[in-house]
């Protein structure tokens, strides 16, 4: 008799999801599915609008990270206009990109998954949250909470607002930073970059006495795309794509945004609306790649900058020098470059032409459709549009990180489950279990951001003929 | 040219023979809120919100469109009229589609101050959720009848001001919608010089500068008195 096992929703990932683990006759772990069931026709909302509002519009569909909406739109936007922007708006985009790296990646580290990393896995769920570990490590989450401000201030100075800075824009972006501002943020630099090294030096620790976490939290050989400059290097914003397989070899390079539907291609299943994009040459689901944090410094030759380069070697060095395989690592991953982009934020604000006049370059529609892509927090986020002679709307797709990670999260819970589930009886610690998993990923699902650790949960236990066999339901 | 002299909400106001009632409690300095009405152009009263109380009329009366008299007593916001102003409001925002989180003119749009103004919360009826077409064939503007209210102000500004009269009405009702030319893509019209006083006029984001982003379109609709003060004309 084959179960089910569901779990819905996932608590503290952004949006609304459902989990279910497939077993088969003998009980054992045969597949699991990661539901996506909020669907909102956002890209049909879009057909008719002018392009030049697109950033602003698409920074709605996701309330935790409209800044990379907004940047990946403008860029398409760039495209149609066939211009290059002027030298210091890209730069202010940069500037603005590494903001909201900090930022999320200091959310998701410290808010999200630090329950996960420092208390015990035993620890009652309705502890397991950012409260219960303020309790219990109040200077963790409080530098935390400030490191995540450092960006989320940058991201207001640059933009005007926190949420929904239609800053940048087609051509450009609509304004600069002046000298004073820039000084008040390099003071404050030094403070963001000592809590990032205390919580790598704390994350370190872990390796250690997590080693069976680390084992089965999703380590398996898979693909990895990113960014990276035209030397190799890390890159977030302006570069080429690149993809190695788990090995370190090169499969394809310097890909340009505009190249991605010749290697990837979107699957689709029944059961979910996110798409499942894979790499064609390998086929589906062969094709299988990650994104995000672990993806790009899987990819890059180096950091760039001093401090986030001794890390990399040393991360490296703990996975013996090839590309990481072990999802757990996508923490380690965020600190590494939270304190890259802190280290080129400093480099940035030391430059004068950010105060320049000339942001905007003026064109009109002259093409009809472009790709555009930023490194998101959560990896490489897609804008394809397609427009009329008027710069109207007449396709839009979005290919977004949560789903380029759909196959890997689907092969990280089943992974945890064939390692932690004992029976066919459901408990506090597999659900937590699958929940961290997951939340190594640090997925999107859908424009909703809703209080951490607030969310209803749900843990099913279904029968092969349906009937519920056993059943948890965690508080609101 | 003589004086008349009239009670507004229980003051005493003098003004001038031929003014409005508008311009009388705009002097004494009592407002009532407008949306068709734009300083330099020509009345037309189609927006209703402007409405007033006079003693002795069974009907409210558009204080724009209505000449002050001797004796005449006016009520500009009793509970009648603010909750008249107030269905206006809503129906004006059930009528097309208003997105203001993602548009132009968000921040800077005489719609959203008069639904401020008015204290509207939520709108009592349903949205007729149109269908209605944003056209950006133009170089250098765009309407988005998604945001239109249908005021006339761009069409009076094109006429009267620049004289050129592009901009018109076509069809009735909830289908009424601006034109340029005879219904004609924008860009398409040869009558339009470009001179953009349509936009200085529009109360809300449908016409806006082509290219533009959410929240960017701030104007200063004071330009058309500017234009009319400086030519001497009075309107
Ligand atoms: S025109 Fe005014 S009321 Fe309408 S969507 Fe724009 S800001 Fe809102
Ligand atoms: S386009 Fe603007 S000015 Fe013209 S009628 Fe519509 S709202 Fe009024
Ligand atoms: S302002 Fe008087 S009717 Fe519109």
């Amino acid at each position: 008799m084959s179960k089910t096992i569901i779990i819905d929703p996932v608590t503290r990932i952004e949006g609304h999801a459902k989990i279910s683990i497939y077993l088969d006759d003998v009980g054992e772990v045969r597949t699991a599915r990661f539901h996506v069931t909020e669907f909102r026709g956002f890209e049909q909302f879009c057909v008719g609008r002018p392009f030049w509002e697109m950033p602003a519009i698409t920074a709605r569909i996701c309330g935790i990270c409209p800044v990379s909406h907004i940047l990946a739109s403008a860029r398409t936007g760039d495209a149609l206009l066939a211009v290059a922007i002027p030298p210091a708006a890209e730069q202010l985009r940069r500037l603005m990109n590494l903001a909201q790296i900090v930022q999320s990646h200091a959310l998701s580290f410290f808010h999200l998954s630090g329950p996960d990393l420092f208390m015990s896995i035993a620890t009652e769920p309705g502890q397991r949250n950012v409260l219960g570990l303020a309790a219990q490590d109040p200077e963790l989450v409080r530098s935390g909470i400030r490191l995540r401000q450092f960006g989320q201030d940058l991201i207001e100075a640059l933009g005007g607002r926190k949420i929904h800075p239609a800053w940048a824009v087609p051509g450009g972006v609509r304004s600069g930073l002046d000298a004073a501002t820039r000084t008040a943020f390099s003071a404050r630099l030094p403070e963001a970059l000592a809590t990032t090294q205390v919580a790598l030096a704390r994350f370190k620790d872990l390796l250690e006495p997590l080693s069976a976490e680390v084992a089965s939290y999703g380590r398996f050989a898979s693909l990895f795309m990113g960014m990276v400059a035209p030397d190799g290097t890390w890159e977030h914003h302006g570069g080429n794509l690149r993809v190695v397989d788990a090995q370190g070899h090169i499969l394809a390079d310097n890909v340009s945004p505009d190249g991605y539907a010749g290697l990837f291609g979107e699957a689709s299943e029944a059961w979910t609306y996110l798409k499942f994009p894979y790499y064609t040459p390998h086929g589906y689901p062969e094709g299988m790649y990650r994104v995000g944090p672990l993806a790009r410094l899987n990819v890059c030759r180096s950091m760039g900058t001093p401090l986030a380069d001794a890390e990399l070697s040393e991360m490296r060095q703990r996975a013996n020098g090839g590309p990481v395989t072990a999802s757990f690592y996508y923490h380690y991953a965020r600190l590494i470059e939270i304190l890259a982009g802190l280290e080129r934020i400093g480099q940035l604000l030391a430059d004068g032409q950010l105060e320049a006049k000339n942001l905007r370059a003026d064109a009109g529609v002259n093409r009809f459709e472009a790709v555009g892509c930023s490194e998101a927090p959560r990896g490489t986020l897609f804008h394809h549009y397609k427009v009329d002679e008027d710069g109207l709307i007449t396709y839009v797709n979005l290919i977004i990180a949560t789903g380029q990670n759909n196959l890997a999260m689907n092969r990280t819970v089943a992974q945890i489950a064939a390692r932690y589930l004992r029976s066919d009886r459901l408990d506090h610690t597999l659900l937590n279990r699958v929940e961290a998993g997951i939340r190594a990923y640090d997925p999107c699902l859908s424009c909703s951001t809703h209080a951490v650790g607030q969310a209803a949960f749900e843990l099913e236990l279904i029968g092969a003929d349906g009937t519920v066999v056993d059943r948890m339901v965690r508080g609101k | 040219m003589s004086a008349r002299t009239l009670t507004i909400n229980q003051t005493l106001v003098s003004a001038r023979e031929g003014e409005s009632v508008l311009e009388a409690a705009r002097d004494a300095g009592i407002t009532i809120p407008t949306l068709c009405h734009l300083d330099g152009l020509s009345e037309v009263g189609a927006c209703r919100l402007c409405l007033v109380e006079v003693a002795g009329s069974s009907r409210l009366l558009p204080a724009c469109r209505t000449t002050v008299s001797e004796g005449m007593q006016v009520q500009t916001d009793t509970p009648r009229l603010q909750e008249y102003r107030r269905a206006i409001v809503e129906l004006l925002f059930a009528e097309r589609n208003h997105v203001c989180a993602v548009c132009v003119a968000s921040g800077h749009c005489d719609l959203q101050d008069l639904a401020l103004h008015v204290g509207m919360t939520h709108v009592r009826y349903e949205y007729l959720a149109p269908s209605c077409a944003v056209d950006t064939s133009h170089p250098r503007f765009g309407i988005d009848h998604n945001r239109c209210v249908l005021c006339t102000r761009c069409v009076r500004a094109c006429d009267e001001v620049e004289g050129v009269h592009t901009w018109d009405i076509a069809g009735r009702g909830v289908a009424a919608r601006v034109i340029t030319d005879l219904n004609v893509p924008w860009g398409e019209a040869t009558s339009c010089t470009s001179c953009g006083k349509c936009l200085l006029a529009c109360p809300t984001g449908a016409i806006f500068p082509r290219g533009s982003t959410v929240a960017e379109v701030q104007r200063d609709h004071s330009s058309i008195t500017r234009i009319m003060t400086a030519r001497g004309e009075r309107w």
